[in-house]
């Protein structure tokens, strides 16, 4: 069962305020997870080496699938104008500005 | 009691790239506009996704290449994931476990610095701290009372961000700011990083630590450093610091501190979170790289000349001395210019005397660059385009000094003309009568004229005395405004005076 | 308008027959969710303005007479957490409930570009977490066959839209069980993507590792043409893979297929194992080979899933903190509250409590045991189906153990909820497709029937649906 500090402890790295009952019922629904979670501990996986290959299509593959230079999964560095009707979507989406920065709580 | 030294340094510099390390936002390190150059995926949205940009990471391949790193052949992206304002995911991708670059080494002053690791992230937003309503200042460190708001602006962030970190093999602030200075000279150099230090586009952060003994000391971290002035002096003063301490009998606290402009003291810095859990994970939305050896290859094949390349072939080249070659080494586009001079000057000379003719030119315009020019500039920098002297006419200029066409009085005038005109030398100098007497006839007249007014002198030279006859070319010299050879002005004086 | 016969070739032919225009049509589902979505709560946004405009256009073009696209005027609704600019996308979310999108997503563009009409935005799961479609923040979802029951989750709201032929085909996402749980309770078919192959851009992330965008509909016709129109590389998402659906053609060789008996192992409700099976018997008296298998590692996967789909979506959850949109309190003096009750005050439960178990899963001292290991069983997950890939062309299992269960039942008790889902993880976690296929009922409640093909083989499945779907 985990404890309240560690449940705390979670929340604040969470950055979630829980009430004290919140804490009480997330030390029991947790621990029932991470319980079923411990189902995985008891298995040996020491042999097994991760695997980064990514799937690929094994139908229809088109030739051009690497990307430019060789480099399979990134962009070309080009700068592609923002228009200006979404970047003051963006702008406007601020809950609080001044001029166009945004405005938050004092940090520290 | 001496103490052991150990400093490493963790070197950030944003990369100098169209557009973002993520998204296709413009990279503008320039933009004064806040929130400008933004877009859903670099404002964090919900639904977007990054995707890499393929020439910061080559950028970052090249540095290690240039630093003898050994490349990864497969890297990968990692979520630091931490909560701060300018962080807009609330995580930031970075690189973990698997760096593109690993192992490698600089050498300073004949000392080699180890290079734990190069990665590539992505740079934050930029914070403003406000005193007060309508006031926003971007100092560093200096908390103004009564803060109540900070402003923030998300041009910066997702610019693509190099970290590079050292072995503890640096032992002084002047070793580190060595270091600092030649990686910015080789960032410059492979057209990876502006890495202006007070534009914050290169931040070096101290770990340093004195011991007693041969075990490592407590590690105190000096941030926000920006300039290598600072950087040589923090290290220096936080050196005597540890060192005062210890021999105190006092312990060193591991913390973070920051430099003081004014005081010229470290001093203790506020942390933004108090326990650092940053849950890193392989970032799910981007592929692993895989770095195959043809890609690696072509980058080698497209890498620039390294300063030391520079060093070692400036002094087989033009047989420059040590204190020009740093000169030209630190100033890249005057190096430029001056290569493509003495290239020109080339072309004036003929064939047999090419040998001789190289080596003096090699000085003669590497010393007015160096000198002159300089002092022309005064202070501002060599910006080709903006230069008017164009290579070809400098070349002709340093051939007139070199057949002896001008003095090295008219030289300064001419050069100065040059300058400010872009003219060609040999219109200035003809305009200007700055030319030298070919006319011997006009020659004698001088000649007797002096001879006439110096009878005094006349008289020791015929007397034996050497030194008379320097006396009166000195008189003619003048008298022509500079424009008369010496050599033949004193052959003539002999012929008449016999 | 006998709006629960249409199929899109059939709306496609009226249209260019001008038996009806695509705003007569449009209109027509409109009066069909107002006076029945009272009762299912399908929808939490009609876009209205957008679907008319959208068919107006498409009868312009009609009457010009061009050529239209397949899916041009053809109703559709859209999950709430894939992104239609200019419209809300709250993702069933306090936290994003008056948020509008700046841009459309990859699929929308594509549905655009083919005139297909956006109808609304239907209900899920707050932030696609759950299998029931009870943790919206805004309203349930209920099974358009039994009221009382849920619609299944996450993609519940899609799923009810189109059985209560409140649209012609919907869009939904699939994490663990997100698309097929809710087309197996309310009895439509619902396509998981291989991974890779439908772009993720511009759907609010889940589990990035995990998500894909999958069509909802009546038939097996219809989830191929919607599949082909959203499917393909995209720029915008480095993990979309080069490809193009291609109908499988078939050979003299039958299909084989698996039948993981680890599927049918104990727990799982009786009727729904017969009414699975008798479609299999079905299958096999077509001619097709059935052969058992095994899946080992699949009784560690549902941990498995849980451990990786809470750790990503608490790291995906993060961007949500209100400086820059969203909910935002402004009442707070200092940043870290201001963190904490935005945070707070904008997540549901099951929201909370995923962002917990991730953050947990990923934390200091914690890493190894949960997160590292979940990706080492996740491997083995993957290998097991990649071996029985080797043997059999086809996996067919049940989509969950049980029917649409009762609203309310499940709801205190997370860990119950997630073993529903006990069936469609491993699909997820292997980035494999699979088709929930309605194949029966039980009590008046539908049951679904899984059909697995290794990836990119969307067009196996289809292939056999389009058959089974004869059958039964």
């Amino acid at each position: 069962m985990l404890s309240k500090e560690e449940v705390k402890h979670i929340a604040d790295l969470s950055r979630l305020k829980l009430s004290e009952k919140e804490i009480e019922l997330m030390q029991k629904d947790l621990s029932a997870v991470l319980d079923y979670f411990n189902l995985l501990k008891k298995i040996d996986t020491s042999k097994i080496k991760l695997e980064t290959e990514k799937f690929v299509s094994t139908v229809n593959i088109s030739h051009n699938f690497e990307d430019f230079d060789g480099l399979l999964g990134t962009r070309k560095d080009e700068a592609i104008h923002q228009s200006r009707e979404v970047v003051e979507k963006l702008i406007q989406a601020f809950p609080d500005k001044k001029d166009d920065y945004i405005k938050v709580k004092a940090i520290l | 009691m001496t103490y052991k030294v150990t400093i490493g340094l963790e070197i950030h510099a944003e990369l100098k790239t169209n557009s973002k390390m993520f998204c296709s936002c413009k990279n503008d390190p320039d933009e004064k506009r806040p929130n400008y150059n933004i877009c859903p995926i670099c404002m964090a949205h919900p639904g977007t996704l990054p995707v890499a940009n393929e020439a910061a990471i080559r950028k970052v391949i090249k540095t290690g290449l240039a630093l003898n790193c050994e490349i990864a052949r497969e890297s990968k992206f990692d979520r630091k994931n931490y909560f701060y304002p300018d962080l807009p995911k609330g995580y930031q991708i970075s690189q973990y476990d698997q760096p593109l670059c690993e192992k490698g080494f600089l050498q300073i002053s004949d000392r080699m610095i180890g290079i734990t690791r190069i990665h590539l992230e992505e740079d934050t937003g930029r914070l403003m701290h406000s005193a007060q309503e309508g006031r926003a200042s971007s100092s560093a460190d200096g908390r103004p009372d009564g803060e109540s708001f900070s402003l923030v602006d998300y041009n910066r962030a997702g610019i693509p961000l190099m970290e590079l970190v050292t072995e503890p093999d640096i032992t002084s602030g002047k070793e580190a700011r060595e270091f600092a200075q030649e990686l910015q000279i080789i960032l410059r150099y492979l057209d990876v990083s502006s890495a202006d230090m007070e534009k914050g586009q290169m931040r070096v952060e101290v770990n340093i630590s004195v011991s007693k003994t041969k075990k490592l000391g407590t590690k105190v971290e000096i941030k926000n450093l920006n300039s290598f002035r600072v950087v040589e002096k923090a290290v220096d003063f936080e050196i005597q610091r540890q060192t005062k301490l210890l021999d105190a009998g006092e312990k060193v606290v591991q913390e973070t501190r920051g430099w003081h402009d004014k005081k010229e003291i470290t001093f203790l810095q506020r942390e933004k979170e108090s326990a650092h859990d940053y849950r890193y994970f392989p970032e799910p939305d981007l592929p692993t790289l895989h770095l195959k050896e043809d890609y690696i290859i072509k980058i080698k094949s497209h890498m620039q000349e390294l300063p030391d390349q520079k060093r070692e072939r400036f002094e087989k080249e033009f047989g420059l001395d040590k204190d020009s070659i740093e000169f030209f080494v630190t100033n890249k586009d005057l190096s430029e210019y001056y290569e493509k001079v003495v290239s020109e000057f080339e072309e004036w000379t003929s064939e047999q005397e090419k040998a001789g003719a190289h080596v003096k030119a090699s000085k003669l315009v590497a010393n007015y660059l160096i000198s002159d020019i300089k002092g022309l500039l005064v202070g501002k920098e060599f910006i080709e385009t903006e230069f008017k002297i164009t290579a070809e006419n400098f070349a002709e200029f340093i051939k007139m000094i070199y057949k002896n066409e001008i003095s090295s009085k008219v030289a300064k005038m001419v050069l100065v003309e040059m300058f400010n005109t872009g003219g060609d030398p040999s219109e200035i100098v003809l305009q200007n009568n700055w030319g030298q007497i070919k006319d011997v006839g006009e020659l004698e007249k001088i000649l007797k004229e002096v001879i006439e007014k110096n009878s005094k002198a006349v008289l020791e030279y015929k007397s034996g005395k050497k030194n008379a006859l320097q006396f009166l070319v000195g008189q003619v010299m003048a008298k022509s405004r500079g424009t008369a050879n010496p050599e033949k002005v004193s052959e003539l004086f002999i012929k008449l005076l016999k | 308008m006998e709006l629960q016969d249409f199929t899109i070739k059939q709306i496609n032919k009226c249209l260019k027959e001008k038996k009806f225009s695509a705003k007569e049509l449009a209109n027509a589902y409109f009066d069909k969710i107002k006076n029945t979505d009272k009762d299912i709560d399908a929808y939490l946004n009609l876009t209205q303005d957008l679907a008319l405009s959208q068919a107006e256009a498409v009868d312009q073009k009609i009457s010009n007479g061009e050529e239209i696209p397949t899916l041009a005027g053809v109703p559709c609704s859209i999950k709430d957490n894939i992104l239609v600019k200019d419209e809300k996308c709250s993702a069933a979310s306090k936290m994003l409930e008056n948020y509008i999108a700046s841009y459309d997503s990859s699929v929308i563009k594509k549905l655009k570009e083919q005139g297909a009409i956006i109808l609304g935005k239907t209900n899920l799961d707050e932030f696609a977490f759950g299998s029931s479609c009870e943790n919206s923040a805004f309203k349930v979802t209920k099974n358009p066959h039994d009221l009382t029951c849920v619609a299944g989750g996450s993609s519940g709201g899609s799923a009810a839209a189109v059985a209560s032929n409140q649209c012609c085909f919907a869009l939904g996402t699939d994490t663990g069980c997100s698309v097929r749980t809710p087309a197996s309770f309310c009895g439509v078919l619902g396509l998981k993507t291989t991974y890779g192959s439908v772009s993720r851009s511009g759907v609010i992330a889940s589990a990035s590792s995990l998500d894909q965008v999958g069509p909802l509909a009546k038939s097996v016709e219809d989830i191929e043409i919607i599949f082909n129109a959203i499917s393909g590389k995209d720029i915008l998402d480095a993990t979309s893979v080069e490809y193009k659906y291609e109908k499988f053609i078939e050979n003299n060789k039958p299909l084989t297929i698996g039948i993981p008996k680890e599927f049918f192992a104990e727990g799982i409700n009786k009727d729904v194992e017969k009414i699975v099976k008798e479609a299999i018997f079905k299958i096999e008296d077509q001619g097709f080979k059935i052969q058992e298998i095994s899946l080992p590692s699949s009784k560690y996967a549902l941990a498995c899933y849980y451990i990786i789909q809470t750790s990503e979506a608490s790291s995906n959850l993060a961007r949500f903190d209100g400086i820059r949109y969203g909910l935002s309190k402004q009442n707070e003096n200092d940043l870290l509250d201001f963190y904490l009750s935005n945070r707070a005050g904008g997540f549901g439960a099951e929201s909370k409590r995923r962002i917990m178990l991730g953050t947990y899963s990923l934390s200091s001292g914690y890493y190894d045991a949960y997160y590292k290991k979940a990706q080492e069983i996740r491997q083995l997950v993957k290998q097991d189906f990649k071996k029985a890939f080797e043997k059999v062309d086809l996996i067919m299992s049940p989509v969950v153990p049980f029917p649409a269960f009762k609203i309310g039942s499940k709801v205190n008790d997370p860990l119950s909820m997630y073993l529903a889902d006990i069936y469609t993880v491993p699909v997820n976690l292997a980035g494999l497709p699979a088709l929930s296929l309605p194949v029966g009922k039980t009590n008046g409640l539908p049951v679904g029937l899984q059909i697995i093909a290794n990836h990119f083989e969307e067009n196996k499945i289809l292939s056999i649906a389009s058959i089974i779907e004869k059958l039964v």
